[in-house]
């Protein structure tokens, strides 16, 4: 795709552009989004598109959300950054409410606080699943599991504070892994 | 009132700006603050919600308003959604006026593979938390067994994966 087959969003467009996304984004938007930013509406290009995200990825904040802000800030400023942050986050709000609400009321049912228990133990699986994936890519480079292993038991072992934690280790990994490259 | 709004809002700033690799790197001090710290509820409380958000959809980010209007009501809504997408948002605007700067691969690389053990370790941390509480029984622990094994060897939508350890649990077997 070529940079003449683009065309920007008007600022309503990106708001319902991202509540779409926020709507239909179940268990990872990250794919969704791509599919709607740079096949759909041809806001970005593909090579537009990595580039944001790789600079997104490097912040803090939900990727998504960062990249939310990332392209409507790209198009109209501060306003569409907002725009676009609001759309992607309303409906999911209102839906994570509903659902919570739905809790707070029948918490007392035994039928729906073991319903919820094994919802819990589902997503809990889905996490494991998540640690495992992103652990993969490190098993031939001894120095980064070290690493991982050294944050898993300050945090799950010690519980010690994050930022503290982060703030000591960060800096360290970062040297470490440029140093010897593992 | 304030005094509860007042720390949601501190705990969710720090977290919105050192969440970096995602959400779920944060789960473990969410976990620690809200649980240990504050007391606001229980480990229980905090899974039940956790799953909630994994059960809708958007950004996984979610569980954070779902905790402040636990805690807080709509003001605890209104002030932990501010405070957890806000700061990271507002650095995104930021470093995005500064791009050229981020363009340097050299360093941007450096410090973006230097961070990836530290997301691994944090994110098992999380796994670990989360599993630590919901699995009292050999039922749950089967079913998140389950479930891991399904995501990451299949292709299947993690949404049936949730049904079905709802399901599973509305029956109430080996509880």
């Amino acid at each position: 795709m070529t940079e003449t087959d683009t065309q920007a969003p008007t600022l309503a467009g990106l708001f319902q552009g991202f509540l779409i996304l926020g709507l239909t984004g179940f268990g990872g938007v990250l794919p969704l989004a791509r599919h709607m930013v740079v096949e759909k509406q041809r806001w970005l290009t593909g090579t537009e598109f990595t580039e944001l995200l790789g600079l997104c990825q490097f912040l803090p904040g939900g990727n998504i959300i960062n990249l939310s802000v990332a392209i409507g800030l790209r198009f109209h400023g501060v306003r569409g950054a907002m725009a676009a942050l609001v759309g992607l986050i309303a409906a999911p709000l209102a839906v994570v409410l509903a659902l919570g609400v739905v809790y707070a009321r029948y918490r007392g049912d035994p039928h729906v606080v073991h319903m919820f228990a094994g919802l819990a133990a589902a997503a809990a699986g889905l996490l494991v699943s998540m640690a495992i994936k992103i652990a993969l890519p490190l098993r031939r480079k001894p120095v980064s599991i070290a690493l991982a292993v050294i944050v898993f038991t300050a945090i799950a072992g010690f519980h010690l504070p994050l930022v503290p934690t982060m703030l000591v280790m960060a800096p360290i990994s970062i040297f470490t892994v440029m140093k010897v490259r593992a | 009132m304030n005094e509860t709004l007042t720390a949601l809002a501190i705990i969710f700033v720090q977290l919105s700006l050192i969440a970096f690799g995602g959400g779920n790197t944060t789960l473990p001090e969410m976990h620690r603050q809200v649980v240990d710290v504050h007391h606001w509820m229980t480990s229980a409380d905090f899974a039940a919600l956790y799953a909630l958000a994994q059960a809708a959809p958007g950004p996984n980010m979610m569980v954070v308003p779902l905790i402040g209007w636990n805690v807080a009501g709509a003001a605890g809504m209104a002030v932990t959604t501010l405070a957890i997408f806000g700061p990271s948002s507002i650095l995104t605007v930021v470093a995005l006026r500064l791009w050229h700067g981020f363009r340097n691969p050299v360093w941007r690389q450096a410090i973006q593979g230097g961070l990836v053990p530290i997301s691994v370790g944090l994110v098992a941390a999380s796994a670990t938390i989360i599993t630590r509480t919901v699995d009292h029984t050999w039922v749950f622990a089967a079913i998140t067994a389950a479930s891991a094994f399904a995501a990451t060897r299949t292709r299947l939508h993690p949404l049936w994966l949730l049904a079905a350890g709802g399901a599973i649990g509305w029956t109430g077997f080996g509880q």
